[in-house]
C-alpha cells in the first residue's frame, strides 16, 4: 500500500464513516426500547412514593415543570382522583459523602410527605447506604412528616441539634437527605400555587 | 500454519490471564469486583466487546496500515463497546442499571486494545474472535473469583442479585454465608480490590512454583 500520508488519513477517515453508520443504526434500533425502559423507571419509582390506592390518573403524564429557586426546571408529577389533585412527586437532590444523592419526594396536597426514596446514590455501602429501604427503615421515617412537623429548627440530624438519627459512623449522608428533603418542603411551601393549579 | 486453539484459550484462561499474568485492565477490576455478580457481569461485558472486536479488527486488518492502526483499533473498540451500552440498556435493563457507569470504562481498558495489537493484527478471523473470547473468559473468571472474595469477606453473600443478570432461573445462587452485619467492611470498600487482587496474583504464582515452572513477567507483548 502506498506510503503517502493522505494515504492513512483515507483509511482512517473510512473507518471513521463505517462505524459512524453502525453507530447510528444500533443508536436507531435501540432508541424507542430505551425509551419505555425510561418511563418504566420513573413509573417504578413514582409508585414508591404515591400509593396507587390514592390516585385513578397516570402521574407520569400529568406533569408540570416549574423553575425552582436556582433556576433550575423540576417536572412535578401529579396524582389526581376524580379530577382533584391527591399527592404531587418530584425530584429532590442531596450532597452526600459519595457525590450527589438523588431522591424523590411524595407528597399529599397539604405538604405532608407520603414518601421518600432515593434513587441513586454512590453512598459507603455498610455505612452511608442505610438511605436504602432494602437496609434500614431510617428513609421511611419521615413519612407523615411536614414543613411543620417537627418546625424548620428540629429539621437536622441530632448531632445538629435536630431529630433525625445519624447513622454510626455516617453522618454527612443523613444530613445531606434531611437538607435536600427540607429543601423540597420549602420549594413546595413556595410555589403550592402552581403546583396545584389545574389545567 | 493452523492455530492452536488449545493453546489460544489455555493461555487466555490460565497461562497467559489478562488479569493475572498481563495485569492489565486493572481499572474496572478493582473498581467492579464488590460482589460476584458485578464482576461476573463487567467480565461478560468485556468478553462481548473482546470477541467483537478482535473478530472486526482480523477481518479488516488488510485494509489498516502501519502508521494508524492504534486509533482504528480504539475507534473500533470505543464502537463496539457503545454498541453493547445501548444493547444493554434496551434488552437488559435492570444489569444496566448496576453496570452502566462502568461499561463505557471498557474502552479505556488495555486489554482490549493489547489483544488487538498483538493478536488480532496479525493473525486471521477465527484465532483471533477465540482469542478475544478466551481472554474474555478469563477476565471474567478473575472478576468473579475476586468480587466473591470480597463479597464473601465484605457482605457475607454469595452471587447477591445474581437473578437481576442471569435471570431468575438462577435465584439458587444466591446465597448467604454470614450472618448480616458481620462483614469486614473494608473488603467491599476500595483497599479490599487491591486486597484480594493481590492475593489472587499470589496464590496463582504459588501454584506456578508448585508445577515447577519458572516465573516469567509475562507482559502484554507475549502471545
Amino acid at each position: 500500500m502506498s506510503e503517502r500520508p493522505i494515504t492513512h488519513a483515507v483509511v482512517l477517515g473510512a473507518f471513521c464513516l463505517g462505524f459512524g453508520i453502525l453507530l447510528a443504526a444500533t443508536n436507531e434500533i435501540t432508541k424507542d426500547q430505551i425509551e419505555i425502559r425510561k418511563v418504566e423507571d420513573l413509573q417504578n419509582s413514582l409508585v414508591q412514593v404515591i400509593p396507587p390506592s390514592i390516585h385513578d390518573n397516570n402521574p407520569v403524564k400529568d406533569a408540570v415543570v416549574i423553575k425552582n429557586d436556582e433556576g433550575k426546571d423540576v417536572t412535578i408529577y401529579r396524582a389526581t382522583k376524580d379530577g382533584k389533585i391527591t399527592g404531587i412527586a418530584y425530584a429532590i437532590e442531596g450532597s452526600g459523602y459519595g457525590g450527589p444523592i438523588s431522591l424523590i419526594l411524595g407528597l399529599d396536597a397539604d405538604g405532608k410527605i407520603l414518601g421518600v426514596r432515593a434513587t441513586a446514590f454512590k453512598e459507603t455501602p455498610g455505612l452511608g447506604d442505610k438511605i436504602d429501604p432494602a437496609k434500614s427503615d431510617w428513609i421511611t421515617r419521615f413519612t407523615g412528616l411536614s414543613l411543620g412537623n417537627p418546625v424548620p429548627d428540629k429539621w437536622k440530624v441530632k448531632k445538629d441539634g435536630g431529630q433525625f438519627d445519624q447513622f454510626a459512623g455516617a453522618t454527612i449522608t443523613p444530613r445531606g437527605v434531611v437538607a435536600a428533603i427540607k429543601g423540597g418542603l420549602d420549594f413546595f411551601a413556595a410555589h403550592k400555587s402552581e403546583f396545584l393549579e389545574v389545567r | 500454519m493452523s492455530a492452536d486453539y488449545g493453546r489460544i484459550f489455555k493461555d487466555g484462561l490460565w497461562e497467559n490471564n489478562g488479569v493475572l499474568c498481563q495485569m492489565l485492565g486493572m481499572c474496572p477490576t478493582m473498581a467492579m469486583t464488590t460482589s460476584a455478580t458485578n464482576g461476573l457481569g463487567m467480565g461478560l461485558a468485556t468478553l462481548v466487546v473482546m470477541a467483537t472486536s478482535n473478530l472486526l479488527i482480523a477481518a479488516l486488518r488488510g485494509y489498516i496500515t502501519q502508521q494508524v492502526r492504534i486509533p482504528v483499533f480504539i475507534l473500533i473498540i470505543a464502537a463496539m463497546v457503545t454498541v453493547v451500552d445501548l444493547g444493554m440498556n434496551a434488552y437488559m435493563h435492570e444489569l444496566y442499571k448496576v453496570l452502566g457507569l462502568f461499561i463505557p470504562l471498557i474502552v479505556s481498558n488495555c486489554l482490549p486494545l493489547g489483544r488487538a495489537e498483538v493478536f488480532a493484527a496479525k493473525e486471521p478471523v477465527l484465532p483471533s474472535f477465540c482469542d478475544g473470547l478466551a481472554m474474555g473468559l478469563g477476565f471474567t473468571a478473575a472478576l468473579t473469583v475476586i468480587g466473591a472474595m470480597r463479597e464473601i469477606v465484605g457482605s457475607g453473600t454469595l452471587f447477591a442479585d445474581a437473578s437481576l443478570l442471569l435471570g431468575p432461573a438462577f435465584k439458587f445462587m444466591e446465597l448467604r454465608l454470614l450472618p448480616q452485619d458481620t462483614g469486614i467492611l473494608v473488603a467491599v470498600l476500595p483497599p479490599g480490590g487491591f486486597l484480594a487482587t493481590g492475593l489472587l496474583l499470589a496464590a496463582k504464582r504459588l501454584l506456578d512454583i508448585r508445577a515447577g515452572k519458572p516465573i516469567a513477567m509475562a507482559g502484554a507483548h507475549s502471545v
